[in-house]
């Protein structure tokens, strides 16, 4: 059976939308599954919706995630659930930013990463999986601040 | 894990990649979504990249670089082959010894273009090898065939992509796919093969025809064109990105998979059809290879006419096998993309709206001066046309009106193509005279922060010769050139935007302001180069 876990990751432009589908992504290709991703950009850059699709498992066909079949909807911005609740599954998981205490991270900007740890739950990668991909995703200026968003997401602290 | 040559790229990448590893001489391009990204990789990955002032001249350098024997790749969005098309339609001609590989990102559903226009016409119409990869795999692989398939026969190829295969990121293998080493570029004189004047571009005509027909025997052959056995009562032809639809929305079709657009392989689609009892193409655009297997005489059914419009996904290739041309769900709409605050467009179209201007815009940021909170720009059409569309409105309203009109263009943009709108102003000049407002951010801002002639800095951001627009500007012969920044001082940008409007004189307003997003770069590649001087 082909199972396809089917992710997709909403908000607006300049959120990080594309660098936590990135994430998501590298954590599912370093697992050794089959992996797309796939997403808009230009226009979408100027602070419009943005969202991003990732899909792995034995074998990917569209890299696009068919309405109504996503496992997961992670949204970064809470004016953009609705836009995008017609991806989700009826079993599917909404993972919204009102999850996350965002007092608790260092620097508002990584509530993406903190999204991931969020996600990260209901997943089966490890912890070092997902650390290993923030880290070669971003900056090594802005690793440790983004570990602790991942934790403060993934324990809901 | 996975092997270590399987990388996680998206379809630019894997053709900057491919490029590469073929040794390719020269990258050459415009920048334009969803195209940008593969000249940026190939200069990453240690390739040589360099931005050109637009399509045609890309095109012009890169036949230059095939002509001298190099390999060349050229990049640009679909819209930016019309800007190429003339050099293109007569490149098809010509004895190439090098490699000539064009790529042409389509945009079907328009996310960030001014048309869905589908450039496989382009490969009929002009006669153009061309190659449709569905994933970064084949995005790799095309490319390498491309290469090998311009050597083999002295023509052009084109690497046809659309907007899901550009930015889609798949697994891409390097092993197991090559092409010959390139060869030391040297000159060899072929006048009949390369000047194209009547005399020489008659037989050369002829040769082409005859090339395509061998080509096409090679495609039914050996042509990158995939068979998935499955039902016997029904088969799927298709191609692109379509073809992953396909294969997940049925999983039990036969499908015939076409990798080389053009020239078809058109008896192994007849071969294929006769297998199935029930025949479908699936492709996203124009209906293109239904009406080539239509004209070939082959029993094909043609799906529903909504479908030709925007991008297909598997939801839609669902819809098309149950039959179902019902009028589709409307997406929620989202929050569409507006000028970043503090940009210094905004200011500008503050000041147009104020003026009741009627607005000529162009491509770029400031196309979003026609969304709220400013609805300021009346007509837009392509690169470079602000210019001419003013100068047409002038000739023809009355004079009252004539006098509201403006033509607003970007630094990029200029460079690309309002030139000759200058020209055309300097020597049809309307009785009102006219005003251009040159919104020099110092950068190609829309497309992604790429440099271009006038920033006086090279693809890889290092110093090199800079076209200074205000001095190109007066020697065209525009007497009235101002350099303003109405970030600055808003109401004296007013006024001299009023003040001009009220001369029957030509005037260039020059608004000089860093675009917001990428003056820290800028300071950036600024402070490197004096290091380094």
């Amino acid at each position: 059976m082909n199972k396809i876990t089917n992710i997709v990751v909403a908000g607006l432009g300049g959120q990080g939308v594309l660098k936590a589908s990135d994430i998501i992504a590298e954590v599912a290709f370093g697992a050794g599954l089959d992996v797309k991703k796939s997403e808009i950009h230009g226009m979408s850059q100027r602070g419009g919706s943005v969202s991003s699709d990732v899909r792995f498992g034995d074998h990917v066909f569209s890299p696009m995630v068919p309405d109504g079949e996503a496992d997961f909807l992670v949204v970064l911005a809470a004016d953009q659930v609705e836009v995008n609740a017609a991806v989700l599954s009826p079993t599917g998981v909404l993972i919204d930013v009102s999850q996350v205490k965002e007092d608790k991270l260092r620097n508002k900007k990584s509530i993406n990463v903190a999204l991931l740890g969020t996600l990260s739950q209901h997943l089966k990668f490890t912890d070092e999986e997902w650390i290993a991909a923030i880290k070669r995703n971003l900056p090594e200026t802005l690793h440790d601040t983004n570990v602790e968003a991942f934790y403060v997401g993934k324990n809901k602290a | 894990m996975q092997n270590k040559k399987t990388q996680l790229l998206n379809g630019d990448e894997a053709v900057a990649l491919a490029a590469f590893d073929a040794g390719i001489t020269l990258g050459t391009g415009y920048p334009g979504t969803p195209s940008t990204e593969i000249l940026e990789e190939l200069e990453r990955i240690g390739g040589h990249a360099q931005w050109a002032p637009n399509e045609k001249v890309a095109l012009e350098v890169g036949i230059g670089s095939a002509v001298a024997g190099g390999r060349a790749i050229v990049t640009m969005k679909h819209v930016g082959l019309n800007v190429a098309a003339d050099p293109l339609f007569t490149v098809a001609y010509m004895d190439l010894p090098g490699a000539l590989v064009i790529i042409s990102a389509d945009d079907p559903g328009m996310a960030s273009s001014q048309n869905e226009q589908d450039n496989r016409r382009y490969a009929v119409a002009a006669g153009i090898v061309m190659f449709e990869p569905s994933d970064a795999q084949e995005a790799y692989e095309f490319t390498m065939r491309a290469i090998e398939v311009a050597e083999c026969w002295h023509v052009p190829v084109m690497l046809r992509m659309t907007t899901r295969v550009c930015h889609s990121k798949s697994l891409v293998k390097r092993a197991g796919v090559a092409v010959p080493p390139s060869r030391v570029p040297e000159y060899v004189r072929n006048v009949s093969g390369r000047v194209m004047i009547p005399a020489n571009a008659r037989p050369a005509h002829r040769k082409l025809r005859e090339t395509l027909s061998q080509i096409a025997q090679w495609n039914e052959r050996s042509g990158p064109t995939q068979v998935i056995a499955g039902s016997r009562s029904f088969g799927i032809v298709t191609s692109g990105i379509a073809f992953q639809h396909v294969r997940e929305a049925a999983p039990e079709a036969s499908v015939l998979k076409i990798g080389m657009t053009h020239p078809l392989p058109i008896e192994a689609i007849r071969s294929f059809a006769k297998t199935v009892e029930r025949c479908l193409v699936i492709e996203e655009g124009d209906p293109y290879l239904y009406e080539a297997m239509r004209t070939a005489g082959i029993q094909v059914e043609e799906q529903p006419p909504i479908f030709r419009f925007g991008e297909l996904n598997v939801g839609r290739v669902r819809r098309i096998l149950d039959g179902d041309s019902s009028p589709e769900a409307k997406p929620v709409p989202g929050k569409p993309p507006a000028l970043c605050s503090g940009c210094p467009h905004r200011t500008i179209f503050t000041a147009l709206k104020e003026l009741d201007c009627i607005v000529c815009g162009d491509i770029g940021c400031y196309a979003l001066g026609a969304l709220p909170p400013f609805d300021a720009v009346d007509v837009s059409v392509c690169m470079g046309a602000s210019i001419g569309l003013g100068l047409g409105m002038r000739h023809t309203l009355a004079q009252h009106d004539a006098k509201r009109v403006v033509s607003v263009i970007g630094d990029s943009t200029f460079l690309h193509s309002g030139l000759t709108g200058i020209a055309e102003m300097v020597y049809n000049p309307p009785l009102t005279g006219h005003v251009v407002l040159l919104l020099d951010n110092g950068i190609t801002a829309m497309t992604g922060m790429q440099e271009h002639p006038g920033t006086g800095r090279s693809l890889e951001h290092r110093k090199t010769g800079k076209v200074v627009v205000e001095e190109v500007i007066r020697a065209m012969g525009i007497r009235n050139v101002h350099i303003t920044d109405a970030t600055r001082d808003p109401a004296a940008f007013g006024e001299l935007v009023k003040s001009s409007l009220e001369k029957p004189e030509l005037s260039v307003i020059i608004n000089r302001r860093v675009c917001l997003l990428a003056a820290k770069s800028i300071k950036e590649y600024e402070k490197c180069n004096e290091q380094n001087n």
